[in-house]
């Protein structure tokens, strides 16, 4: 969260900065720091260092640094032939990325925002996702597309949607909404150096936001894996599930929830296709209590796979409460801003829902 | 290049000998430095578009025709590869196959402008007897040294013709008369009048043309054959090949407790 309006909003953060590196698990050996748009800034330079197949292209990506800042220098560092401006023609130039990356590049894709990948949605499903099974394994789509997705702030209806469901929902995609700084560049690593259409899921509120960073993710080298959850926060009486920025309200609410005794085990997804199931399972064999958290709506959405999932395997026997979905409320986002504060889950909804389903007052 | 007869034919009967093993069917054939087929009309031109450009990237002089029909000149994602390619100097060759139907709708019904071969606009454009064998190897051949001398994009506009209904489903004879078909089978069909064209200029004789005529019906028929008894692929391959490197530790399957698993067999040609 970026605002910094007031001291004590300021004494907040800073708070929940020291408070959240306690709650880390990835070993940190220096005290170095990253925001999320650094992350993918140099995860995007040093794969286009190594791989001269690898090319940006979007819109706004090249002279302007990025809609959000995301490609800040790299069209100085590489020129126009792998940082590539577009005009505002979705389908046509995620038509062209795919194209490219049947013919053996490596392009990235960026949508401003996932909400503008509607235009373009039939090239990543039916040109990038299908295309490896329709040729029988002849011609593989190594391209990445990423960008901000989901809720931001007061930009209303139409640039507000979660894409996670729609995306997570079609074979031959892979898809990770990461949330940590050493998320995001892993992934974007790994999403690129992958041989499969990846989809990444950015967030808006997050691209400010600075993490705490180990020296093993400073290497040229690392890389997340794409389907393997992470345990932000161990705990015993429940587990919250959550992707994206969804994950940071989880910590926040397994804070407040551990001043009264609650421990929440914290899951966060960092891939939605494939899911890690194992996980999530394992955890609630331990806990015995599962919420998932989302910003996007509720029908469908990645809570109602991770409960269908849940039902299906071994740690239904293992639940002392049904499984809860805390989610974005089931309407088109207002622009009224108490309004869309009220459309999103705050740390103070999840710490209701914990709270009923341990039937604790 | 090229795909060979019992690659097609299987791949139309879906069984194993086809291009695409069977799993891609008529609408979706792949072979060496052919990008299928694609069921979305008009998808594959900004595909064309790109694989043109990854020739640029790659400095090789190699180009990209990206075939089109007159039903799917309209889609607007066309248009916008048009704009990008020509900005961009891509080496495309956009062919719009115009053969006066969309499925069934005709061309004067579709499009306020039917001169397709012009609404490239700033891409230039060549309108093409596609009957005339000679005028096609012409036309791609002056496209081909255009795009590889750098001058960006070109747009061809094929005249030519449909037999047949759009589909299995549609019969072709409601929306056009039996006449209107047996009179361009007559007078303009292309093989006909190119075989004519060799004839007369004494390149070969009717006798030899005759024997190999039949030498080409008689590898048809044995493929068509062949292609009808062929098997199928396995049931296993159901789940192979959703990804060049799967994650998912099994692809699920009807119920949560059919664990399938994932195999790549494919080695893809573009890598």
């Amino acid at each position: 969260m970026v605002t910094l309006s007031t001291g004590s909003v300021i004494l907040v953060n800073v708070a929940k900065f020291l408070t959240r590196r306690a709650f880390s698990t990835s070993r940190i050996v220096e005290a170095q720091q990253m925001t999320v748009r650094d992350a993918l800034n140099t995860g995007l330079d040093e794969e286009m260092e190594r791989d001269e197949r690898v090319f940006l292209l979007g819109e706004e990506v090249a002279m302007y640094d990025g809609a959000y800042k995301i490609s800040r220098g790299l069209w100085k560092k590489y020129g126009d032939k792998r940082v590539i401006d577009t005009p505002i023609t979705e389908m046509g130039f995620a038509g062209i990325a795919v194209g490219a990356a049947m013919a053996g590049l490596r392009p990235v894709c960026e949508f401003m925002t996932f909400n503008f990948s509607m235009q373009a949605i039939d090239q990543v499903i039916n040109s990038a996702a299908k295309t490896f099974y329709m040729s029988a394994g002849k011609v593989n789509v190594p391209i990445v597309f990423r960008g901000p997705n989901g809720a931001a702030a007061g930009v209303a209806a139409q640039h507000s949607q979660c894409f996670g469901a729609w995306y997570s929902h079609c074979p031959g995609l892979k898809v990770v909404s990461p949330y940590t700084a050493e998320d995001h560049k892993g992934l974007i690593k790994a999403a690129i150096r992958d041989p499969d259409p990846v989809v990444v899921l950015e967030n808006e509120i997050l691209y400010g936001v600075a993490f705490p960073v180990s020296d093993e993710a400073m290497s040229k080298d690392f890389l997340v894996p794409i389907g393997k959850a992470k345990i932000e926060r161990p705990g015993s009486h429940i587990t919250l599930v959550a992707h994206s920025r969804a994950v940071e309200l989880s910590l926040d609410a397994a804070k407040e929830l551990a001043g009264e005794g609650i421990e929440c085990e914290v899951i966060n997804l960092r891939s939605i296709r494939p899911l890690d199931e194992e996980t999530i399972v394992k955890s609630v064999i331990k806990t015995n209590h599962l919420i998932t958290v989302e910003q996007g709506w509720p029908q469908c959405g990645i809570g109602s796979e991770v409960c269908a999932r849940i039902m299906e395997s071994e740690a239904f026997y293992h639940l002392d409460a049904p499984v809860i979905r805390v989610t974005g409320v089931d309407a088109p986002m207002p622009y009224t801003k108490s309004l869309e504060l009220a459309a999103l889950p705050q740390p103070h909804d999840i710490v209701r829902a914990v709270k009923r389903v341990l039937n604790v007052k | 290049m090229g795909v060979p007869q019992l690659g097609v034919l299987s791949e139309l009967t879906g069984r194993q000998s086809g291009c695409a093993r069977g799993k891609g069917g008529s609408m979706h054939m792949y072979g060496k430095n052919f990008y299928g087929g694609n069921g979305i009309v008009g998808a594959q031109v900004p595909l064309g578009v790109g694989i043109a450009l990854a020739s640029k990237y790659s400095g090789s002089d190699g180009v990209c025709i990206a075939l089109y029909g007159d039903g799917a000149a309209n889609q607007g994602q066309v248009y916008e590869v048009y704009n990008m390619a020509k900005l961009w100097d891509v080496p495309c060759i956009f062919v719009c196959e115009n053969n006066g139907y969309g499925m069934g709708t005709s061309v004067e019904r579709a499009s306020a402008s039917t001169a397709y071969y012009t609404r490239g606009d700033y891409v230039p454009g060549i309108w093409v007897d596609g009957m005339d064998v000679l005028a096609v190897r012409e036309a791609a051949r002056y496209s081909v040294d255009y795009c590889t001398s750098g001058k960006g994009p070109i747009l061809l506009e094929m005249a030519t013709y449909r037999y047949s209904g759009h589909s299995m489903s549609d019969p072709g004879t409601s929306y056009r008369t039996r006449e209107e078909i047996q009179e361009v089978r007559q007078t303009r069909d292309p093989v006909t009048s190119f075989k004519e064209k060799i004839i007369a200029a004494e390149l070969a004789t009717a006798e030899e043309m005759k024997n190999l005529e039949n030498k080409i019906r008689a590898a048809v028929d044995e493929n068509v054959k062949k292609a009808k008894s062929d098997k199928e692929i396995g049931l296993e391959e159901l789940v192979t090949d959703i990804y060049a490197d799967s994650k998912e530790e099994y692809i699920r399957g009807i119920t949560p407790w059919d664990r399938l698993e994932h195999k790549t067999l494919g080695m893809a040609v573009n890598v």
